[in-house]
């Protein structure tokens, strides 16, 4: 079960990132040993993808979204006060990955006590607290996007306080 | 704040990673793990890896990946190497998943690169000059040796109190039961013994053993294809996690009922309900302490109406009225089902009353577990029981009730049945016999805080979490030990032999020596005087089995942290010294005792005791068995591979006993309210009932957790689930600090508003290092002293407002709701 709208999120920017490291993968591969012109950083460069703008959100309406890639949904959510991560004048925007980190099934936000529940094994993470996993199996706390509000309203995704269940690293 | 990780990538193992099997070493299910190791300055990539799958695409749901928990880098043969201990999808025991515990198997490991467990003992320590000063191990064996060898010899073994596991996984396990068992039932008659979580040295379950059946007698396949599950006072969704997700939800799936008994609701029936319909689960939210009237009033209305399997019961029970009479070794009567339903037989009206539920759910009940069906075949059950009976009301006759529903039914020893424990730890029990010890046996809490014992020996146990009557107790031993640490102190500067005549003068004017062998400097480590550095497994190779009696090989993948070992080679190290002490104190005889630990390994520890009970079995031929393992007991060794038993009493013959005519017996369980001394009237004279629960999140008494940011940010504080109503009656709010007390003492945690919790009854998180539930429970044991830790009774007030740390997490309800 998703959440109700589809917003756009930016797709040709993180399918320019992920190009970029696909080329660096191929490159180190073929090469060896010796080091690319370009030095990879020591973070992983996440792609800045637009989610909404500010006026598309309305509090407790969960948003879809996709976030670094299209392979991995998450949700965008306005809470009406201030919370743990918020973004926007109002601190209440914040925006999680969907996959359990447990393993790695798709979540439902429960509007009435604004969790997150995990329908394979019944873990649940409060969107209200930072992604706290409230009860469940996962070992760490529901990855977090860092958010960033432009002078528009506009809302990017462009960082994550976790690892995303199902890959090695969040940009792939 | 809720812990971030900040982790957005990690090492590949390579495909030359190094692979080891791994059984996890917390609760009893014994998960099954890869634990792959390789060479710091290596990695692999997303499309060549240790996995065989490309890794630069998302995986699926189910699918392979390593958690942020399951990394860390250890030390392996002298060198730092990557780790990664992921889950076994070809376990049959949990199929790939994973705990919130095993989960996090790596990351509990002491890593000097990632800073992680830096509170693992890596040391010998020795009391000197008012701190614990690190040393060697021929040090302070030798204090060991000398203190002991003369205490046991100038008074007697008697003087000698030990506190041992009894356990498998962590760092018990064959090796190391046998070890100590070796020590103090071979080369010593230690009776003054006690085991990690009891005040003596006993069964939990007596009575499933008396009455002819294993406590472990099925396969957890048999929950996949039963007809209904049956669970007494246990929450397998939070402790036995993975026998329920990955056992009885499939059972649920293909039709199985469930019925719980527990007088609180529990995410477990939380679950179920999603699983299998509410229509198909029926939550007995029972009085505390009413287990036995219920099942003996479901048993009565059973038999009255003609539903026994009366084949089963003709065949495989005893039929000659009574066969073991009650005495102070046997808390009930058993013998033949007539025989023990003189003192059963309960009404549904007095079933009803006692135990505060509805007569039409007892009736339910019977009727789900064992109305025939139309077609006259019987319904199949699996009954699962836990603490909330084992150390519960009138231990002995309880299980007993629990078991008699199962014997009248037919339902043990076939498939889609059984009646079994859930257990804790997985076991690991191979000891010489402890027949000497008595039954019953010394409860050690009482001797120790009378004064008694000179001596002792305490092995990877921390009574100070998880004991009753803690704050007596802890007051006692803190005092004792600390004469014997000012003794110390006033010997300081002088010889060896002046030291231990000091110590042993202590001793002799009330003073305790105590000797700590722990993974961690705890709690009730620190009224120690010699601190003694074990490991745990992986750290080196562990056999253990799990709740359906499958035995592993977990194997080490590590180096122990700094100069700790296995508790195996600790006891011979002990052994040994005390051989060449006693020598030179000139007693060849008693030293003679002290032979035969020449072991250079953990390996050595098992084939000198239980592969000399069980000679097909050796470490290789356990290795070929991989994370499925065999189930015990093992039959043979066939085309390479051990051939084991996946069910017990397949033949309908009961041995447990050890009664020749193999036949089981039943338990006279008559009812008789409160059993333990004191409860009845802490009961009237207190508020709350103080229920002692577990918590998915954190394993035992929090020994690593305690050192793991992620749970402790979690539940900075002991939770204590409570109803808003009663908070908001006391002047409580969310998350505020609050003191529980009675007669006993007093202990203190936060408050957790529960829907679910009933008016007058709280559930306080056990084993806590921050704040003991121990401590409010009286002394009161059964006949076999079997404590009764679930019921206490206390009143309950505000400390503090909610600290920050409290403040910041989450305090929503913990079921599911989609």
């Amino acid at each position: 079960m998703r959440c109700k709208k589809m917003v756009d999120v930016g797709r040709r920017q993180f399918l320019r990132g992920g190009a970029i490291v696909g080329v660096g993968a191929a490159a180190t591969m073929m090469t060896g040993v010796q080091a690319q012109a370009a030095t990879p950083g020591a973070q992983v460069d996440y792609p800045s993808s637009k989610l909404a703008n500010i006026a598309d959100l309305t509090v407790n309406d969960p948003v879809d979204i996709e976030f670094p890639d299209a392979d991995s949904p998450g949700v965008l959510l306005k809470m009406g006060e201030a919370v743990e991560g918020g973004v926007g004048p109002d601190s209440d925007i914040v925006a999680y990955s969907v996959l359990c980190p447990h393993k790695g099934w798709q979540m439902s936000y429960n509007s009435d006590d604004r969790t997150l529940n995990c329908p394979g094994h019944f873990s649940r993470f409060d969107a209200e607290s930072g992604g706290q996993q409230v009860w469940g199996h996962a070992t760490q706390n529901l990855p977090q996007f860092t958010l960033r509000v432009d002078d528009k309203g506009d809302i990017y995704a462009e960082g994550a306080s976790d690892l995303i269940f199902g890959r090695p690293s969040n940009v792939l | 704040m809720a812990y971030k990780r900040q982790i957005d990538r990690l090492p590949i193992p390579p495909a030359d990673a190094k692979v080891h099997n791994v059984t996890c070493h917390y609760c009893i299910v014994g998960c099954g793990y890869k634990a792959y190791t390789w060479p710091r300055n290596k990695q692999g990539t997303t499309t060549d890896n240790a996995f065989g799958i490309d890794l630069g695409e998302q995986q699926p749901a189910d699918g392979t990946w390593i958690a942020p928990s399951m990394y860390n880098m250890v030390r392996q043969n002298g060198q730092d190497v990557h780790l990664a201990v992921v889950p076994d999808e070809d376990c049959v025991v949990n199929s790939g998943l994973a705990s919130i515990r095993g989960a996090r198997m790596a990351e509990n490991r002491p890593s000097r690169v990632t800073g992680t467990q830096q509170q693992r003992l890596s040391d010998p320590l020795v009391w000197r000059n008012g701190v614990w000063q690190p040393t060697t191990w021929n040090d302070s064996l030798d204090l060991v040796a000398r203190v002991t060898a003369r205490i046991v010899t100038e008074g007697s073994e008697d003087d000698l109190v030990v506190s041992m596991f009894d356990h498998g996984g962590s760092a018990g396990g064959y090796e190391n039961t046998w070890g100590t068992g070796k020590l103090y039932f071979d080369s010593m008659k230690v009776k003054n013994c006690r085991i990690h979580n009891r005040p003596a040295y006993n069964s939990e379950v007596h009575s499933t053993r008396d009455m002819g059946v294993d406590e472990l007698n099925y396969s957890y396949s048999d929950y996949e294809v039963t007809d209904t599950i049956v669970m007494v006072g246990a929450n397998p969704l939070e402790t036995q996690t993975n026998a329920f997700l990955n056992h009885m939800v499939p059972g649920m799936r293909n039709g199985a009922r469930f019925i719980m008994v527990d007088p609180r609701r529990s995410v477990t029936v939380n679950a179920c309900e999603e699983v299998a319909g509410a229509e198909n689960v029926l939550h007995l939210a029972i009085k505390p302490g009413s287990d036995m009237a219920l099942f003996n009033t479901i048993l009565t209305y059973v038999v009255d109406q003609g539903w026994t399997d009366a084949d089963f019961v003709a065949a495989s029970t005893f039929q000659g009225g009574e066969a073991v009479g009650a005495d102070s070794a046997h808390p009930a009567g058993l013998g033949s089902l007539d025989f023990a339903m003189q003192d059963i037989r309960t009404s549904l009206a007095e079933g009803a009353e006692v135990c505060g539920v509805t007569e039409a759910d007892i009736v339910k009940a019977a009727e789900w577990i064992a109305k025939p069906n139309e077609d006259g075949s019987r319904r199949k059950c699996v009954t699962g029981y836990e603490k909330g009976i084992i150390w519960g009301n009138d231990n002995y006759r309880t299980i007993g009730a629990v078991v008699n529903l199962s014997l009248a039914t037919g339902n043990i020893g076939r498939e889609g049945t059984g009646c079994c424990r859930m257990g804790g730890h997985q076991e690991g029990y191979y000891r010489p016999g402890d027949g000497h010890v008595g039954r019953p046996a010394t409860y050690v809490d009482q001797l120790l805080i009378g004064g008694g014992g000179k001596i002792h020996h305490i092995w990877a146990c921390d009574h100070y979490k998880t004991t009753l009557n803690a704050a007596q107790f802890k007051r006692v031993h803190k005092r004792r030990s600390d004469m014997v640490k000012d003794a110390m102190d006033s010997a300081a500067g002088g010889t060896r032999e002046q030291l231990v005549d000091a110590i042993v003068s202590a001793v002799n004017a009330g003073g305790l020596f105590v000797v700590d062998v722990d993974i961690i400097h705890s709690q009730i480590g620190q009224n120690a005087h010699v601190v003694l550095p074990a490991c745990e497994a992986n750290e080196m190779n562990l056999t253990s089995m799990n709740g359906e009696r499958r035995l592993r090989l977990s194997e080490r993948y590590m180096d122990p942290f700094g100069n700790s070992k296995p508790d195996c080679l600790i006891a011979a190290g002990v052994a040994q010294h005390m051989e060449a002490v006693l020598r030179e104190m000139g007693n060849d005889a008693y030293a003679d005792q002290f032979k035969g630990y020449d072991w250079s390994s953990e390996e050595d520890a098992f084939m000198d005791g239980y592969h000399q009970g069980n000679p097909d079995v050796t470490y290789d031929r356990l290795r070929v068995m991989g994370n499925n393992g065999v189930q015990e007991p093992v039959t043979g060794f066939e085309n390479g591979e051990l051939v084991g038993t996946p069910r017990l009493y397949t033949d309908g013959v009961f041995t447990r006993h050890g009664r020749d005519d193999g036949k089981a017996l039943f338990c006279a369980a008559g009812w008789r309210g409160w059993q333990a001394p004191g409860k009845a009237q802490e009961e009237a004279n207190h508020e709350f009932w103080i229920n002692n629960v577990r918590a998915n999140i954190f394993w035992q008494n929090q020994f690593l957790d305690q050192d793991n940011d992620f749970v402790q940010d979690r539940f900075p504080y002991p939770f204590i689930e409570m109803n808003g109503d009663d908070m908001a009656r006391l002047g409580i709010s969310t998350g505020d600090l609050i003191e529980i007390s009675n007669e006993n003492g007093a202990t203190q945690g936060m408050a957790y508003p529960t829907d679910t919790a009933k008016p007058g009854q709280v559930a306080m998180v056990f084993g806590s290092p921050a704040g003991s539930q121990g401590n409010v429970v009286n002394p009161g044991v059964n006949e076999l002293v079997l404590p009764d830790y679930k019921h206490t009774w206390g009143n309950i007030r505000k400390l503090a407002e909610a600290p920050p740390q409290a403040r910041a997490i989450s305090f929503k309800s913990k079921e599911y709701t989609a």
